[in-house]
């Protein structure tokens, strides 16, 4: 068992950086998930601690010591690719056992250990068939038995889940989290999926452009997303933003002011103002997760509902401020709702407001 | 980092150390029996090779590449060639194609014929000669009792003999030519002539229309082959003809051999071998150039 | 006509052309199958007749007494026996070098990273233009001063790496997924363990395919075993034919014996590895 630490990480690949000056923490026993979108360099990350790419800068840890020189094979790490990466012309069996065969196993101990794995993962009917004769979710289980079955010290997964359906995937996301509990492992899980990441991660690392952006708790990166990206990437629908000047409210002396949209002027709290006078920000751009944007029959904004769906146990009312910029109300489904075509007023509790600055995008904290 | 530098350099080292003893073995094979006799031809070349053994070579420069390909019997030997790729390359892949067609459709037992279509691909060009010459030979031979009795006989014919050397090449490269055909045929997706059909094209014109455009790339490839393999044709000739009647079917290659074995002369021999080369270098590139415009790649 | 339902006559009409059609295709691909196989049949059946038989008109189609004596008489005193083993010993030797180097460099090309790699295989490929033919001048010189003139080494070794093999299974290697090679990796596995149990085993359509093409190459080659064998001790059966060939008239069959055993180990190797074959040829044919 070890953590794995990226001191200041930097990866190139000719012009383009792929990690840019990654430094991260991953403790022990974590289960931490790297969310970003499809090319941010999580990935590349991913890889550089199995050691399938080497850094350009920076140190990789493993268990206290420097691995940058160290061969993928002398890491103790496993990896699970998207791809699964099953040996086609190799049966079950003999895929789970190809990782102990390099490693001096003796074959009676090789095969309980393999039993052991079928076992857990509930293969052991399938160890004679060959991964073409398995189903999408039976693959994913013999490459997750094939990182088990040696017991490293850290797991790689890289997007485990996105080759399987929907409802599949609901499910193993709970085995998956199950699993990593038993064998008391550190995870580290690639993803570009939020919910996956909301879900499965004791903390969740969120890369963008080669950056990290943001690293947390789950619930702490949805309630306090530290910059606009992080905002509009986690929660589904995401964070509705509004952006507008500054507007004061002369009457007021003690300089609370409000951010004008369409003619309306949101008023903000003085604790919100005070904020923004110290960060020097000039615009702002306000966000709102939908849950909190509530219809009303008076004050607030005035927005047409556009579209509404129904998701069963909840809805989305779309609605479009008078100056074309769509926000999402999210509704539970015993609400009374408003009708396509109303016009409504939507207002927000101040203090669940976000304020992030116009030009950084950097959040301002308000506490 | 000066140890990671290090690592990595070293790392480096060992896979390009690992790659060049893999190469190892084929670049050896390649050095020496393939690129320093290629190029030694040309220096051959400039060497006269003496009357009897053990006199010393005379440099003669490009004399002797004048010399020998002006001479007639080098252009004889060329034209001979040339008419012989002419007689076999068009008729085998003329025949190729038929047989590929008529074996392409679902019919019981269509295996069997497509084998015994391709059969020939086990017959050797020793043993298709052997046979044919024993078949065309006028005294225990099948074909004066079919009435074909030319005198002097077939294969001693001046007139014939040619033809009759590249009727037997036809015959043995029919399996080949045949399985590229049917491959090519295979490879045609069954919509294509479902939709054609369904547009109402007559069986004659979706031939023309769709199955010939996208064959085109196969008998692209097996004309330039059929080309390559003419040029390289030497066993038909020294087992029915050795190059006679009268030069009739001295074909290059054969004179290659025949100038080395017989004559013993080797630069004599090595300005051959570097027409030979030339040769067949710029009728394969002609040949790409000229029917590639005309090929359609699907897919 | 409004024809929901055709009359029952121009129903049966229709179905006497389909089957009338039926028996024309039937009829054409066997007319064209007995014309190809028919030089072959007619050599089977004169290695089983006695000369004068063969020489006899009206020529005999079917042997209704077959004479096997032709096929001991060739395989002993033609020495047939010995050109088959020469020729097996040769083609086992070159099969096997060209697929085995063949694998080496793929895999160098396919999976490795070099100095020179686009140089290389650039050089690799310029093998295919220059043919065999060539380069005997100077090979025949290369193989008597090595001292391996009527040897298997001297019919062999030319032959041992292939431009083409290399070309061909470094395609195949380039379709084996790259998280194989990292799994692989992770899990200990270095190059030459790589190679051999997962690169290879994948590749092995290709690799059947390019076995095939090496051993069909070098079981048919009749220039370099003419100019480099001087007796029966290392001819090939190639050659051998044409000893056997040059006899008299009056051994017409034992010639034809000589030709059915030369042919078989292909006729067999066709039948059984059909489909290996014909991918093996069509590969070939790209070589161009």
């Amino acid at each position: 068992m070890a953590g794995v630490t990226f001191d200041r990480v930097t990866k190139c690949f000719g012009d383009v950086v792929a990690v840019d000056d990654l430094s991260l923490d991953v403790f022990d026993e974590e289960f931490l998930v790297l969310l970003g979108p499809s090319g941010c360099g999580k990935s590349t990350a991913l890889r550089m601690i199995a050691g399938l790419e080497e850094p350009s800068e920076g140190t990789i840890e493993i268990g206290e010591s420097i691995v940058n020189d160290v061969e993928a094979k002398d890491r103790d790490v496993a990896m699970v690719f998207q791809s699964y990466a099953l040996y086609p012309h190799m049966s079950v069996r003999k895929n789970i056992e190809f990782p102990l065969r390099t490693r001096k196993v003796a074959s009676d101990e090789r095969e309980k250990l393999v039993h052991d794995a079928a076992e857990s993962l509930g293969l052991e009917t399938l160890l004679d068939r060959k991964p073409a004769q398995l189903s999408g979710g039976q693959r994913q289980r013999v490459a997750l038995a094939r990182a088990i079955v040696r017991r490293p010290k850290v797991f790689l997964m890289d997007e485990p889940l996105s080759n399987l359906d929907a409802k599949l995937r609901v499910q193993t996301r709970a085995e998956l989290i199950e699993l990593q509990r038993e064998l008391a492992t550190t995870v580290i899980y690639v993803t570009h999926d939020q919910v996956e990441g909301m879900t499965m991660g004791h903390r969740i690392a969120i890369m963008a452009d080669g950056k990290l952006q943001q690293v947390g708790p789950p619930q702490a990166v949805y309630d306090h997303p530290a910059n606009l990206f992080v905002a509009g990437f986690i929660g589904n629908p995401p964070m509705n933003t509004v952006s507008g000047p500054i507007v004061r409210t002369a009457s007021d002396p003690a300089g609370s002011f409000g951010i004008g949209v369409e003619g309306t002027v949101i008023p903000l709290p003085a604790g919100h103002c005070a904020a923004i006078e110290r960060s020097g920000a000039k615009t702002v751009v306000l966000g709102v997760r939908p849950e909190h944007l509530r219809p009303a029959t008076e004050g607030g904004l005035v927005a047409t509902v556009a579209v509404i769906e129904s998701l069963g146990h909840e809805r989305h009312v779309d609605c479009r401020l008078a100056d074309g910029q769509m926000v999402i109300s999210r509704l539970s489904s015993s609400e009374p709702a408003p009708l396509v075509g109303e016009r409504v007023n939507l207002t927000v509790d101040p203090l669940e407001l976000h304020i992030f600055d116009g030009v950084t995008e950097e959040a301002i904290e308000t506490t | 980092m000066i140890f990671t530098r290090n690592a990595k350099a070293r790392r480096r080292l060992r896979e390009s150390g690992l790659a060049y003893l893999l190469l190892g073995p084929s670049l050896l094979i390649f050095a020496v029996f393939i690129f320093y006799p290629f190029l030694s031809n040309f220096y051959l070349g400039f060497f006269k090779t003496p009357p009897f053994p053990g006199l010393p070579n005379r440099f003669v420069g490009l004399s002797q590449y004048q010399e020998v390909l002006t001479s007639s019997t080098f252009l004889n030997s060329v034209r001979t060639t040339v008419a012989f790729a002419f007689l076999t390359v068009p008729l085998g892949i003329a025949l190729g194609l038929g047989l590929a067609v008529v074996a392409h459709q679902q019919l019981r037992g269509i295996a069997i014929y497509r084998t015994i279509f391709s059969s020939t691909v086990a017959t050797s060009v020793a043993v298709a000669s052997v046979i044919f010459g024993t078949l065309f030979n006028p005294v225990v031979g099948l074909l004066p009792w079919l009435g074909i009795n030319p005198q002097p006989p077939i294969l001693d014919n001046p007139d014939w003999a040619l033809i009759a050397v590249a009727l037997i090449t036809v015959w043995q490269t029919l399996g080949l030519t045949f399985i590229l055909m049917a491959s090519g045929l295979q490879a045609i997706p069954d919509e294509l002539h479902e939709a054609a059909r369904i547009d109402g094209a007559a069986a004659w014109s979706r031939f023309v229309r769709v199955t010939m455009p996208l064959l085109s790339p196969t008998i692209f490839f097996a004309v330039v082959i059929g080309g390559i393999f003419a040029f390289q044709t030497f066993g038909q000739i020294d087992l029915l003809t050795q190059g006679g009647p009268l030069d009739k079917t001295n074909v290059l290659t054969y004179y290659v051999f025949t100038t080395l074995r017989t004559e013993n002369n080797d630069g004599k021999a090595a300005v051959l071998a570097v027409a030979l080369f030339s040769i067949t270098l710029v009728l394969t590139v002609v040949q790409m150039k000229v029917l590639e415009r005309r090929v359609h790649y699907a897919r | 006509m409004h024809g929901d339902a055709p009359s029952p006559r121009r129903t049966a009409s229709r179905n006497r052309r389909r089957v009338l059609l039926k028996v024309l295709r039937y009829l054409l691909l066997t007319f064209l199958a007995v014309v190809i196989v028919f030089p072959l049949y007619i050599t089977v059946v004169n290695s089983l007749l006695s000369p004068q038989q063969i020489a006899s008109r009206p020529p005999t189609f079917f042997p209704i007494h077959p004479q096997w004596g032709s096929y001991s008489t060739a395989w002993d005193a033609g020495h047939m026996s010995e050109y088959m083993l020469n020729s097996v010993i040769v083609t086992a030797i070159i099969t096997v070098g060209q697929v085995a180097t063949a694998i080496l460099a793929a895999y160098a090309f396919a999976f490795l990273e070099f100095p020179l790699k686009r140089a290389l295989f650039v050089l690799f490929l310029a093998t295919l233009m220059v043919p065999f033919e060539v380069t005997i001048i100077t090979n025949l010189t290369t193989i008597t001063n090595l001292g391996w003139y009527n040897s298997y080494q001297g019919l062999a070794v030319p032959f041992l790496a292939t431009g083409f093999g290399a070309f061909l299974l470094r395609q195949a290697f380039l379709q084996v997924p790259p998280d194989l090679k990292d799994a692989a990796s992770i899990d200990g596995y270095g190059h030459w363990r790589f190679m051999t149990r997962v690169a290879v085993p994948l590749a092995r359509p290709t690799v059947a395919a390019l076995s095939v093409f090496a051993f069909l190459g070098a079981w048919n080659q009749y220039l370099w075993p003419l100019l480099v064998t001087k007796d029966d001790r290392y001819r090939t059966v190639q050659i051998g034919l044409k000893q056997l060939s040059s006899t008299s008239l009056d051994q017409v069959n034992v010639t034809f014996a000589g030709v059915v055993i030369a042919a078989l180990p292909l006729v067999v190797l066709l039948l059984i590895f059909q489909k290996q074959l014909v991918r093996g040829l069509t590969a070939g044919a790209v070589k161009g």
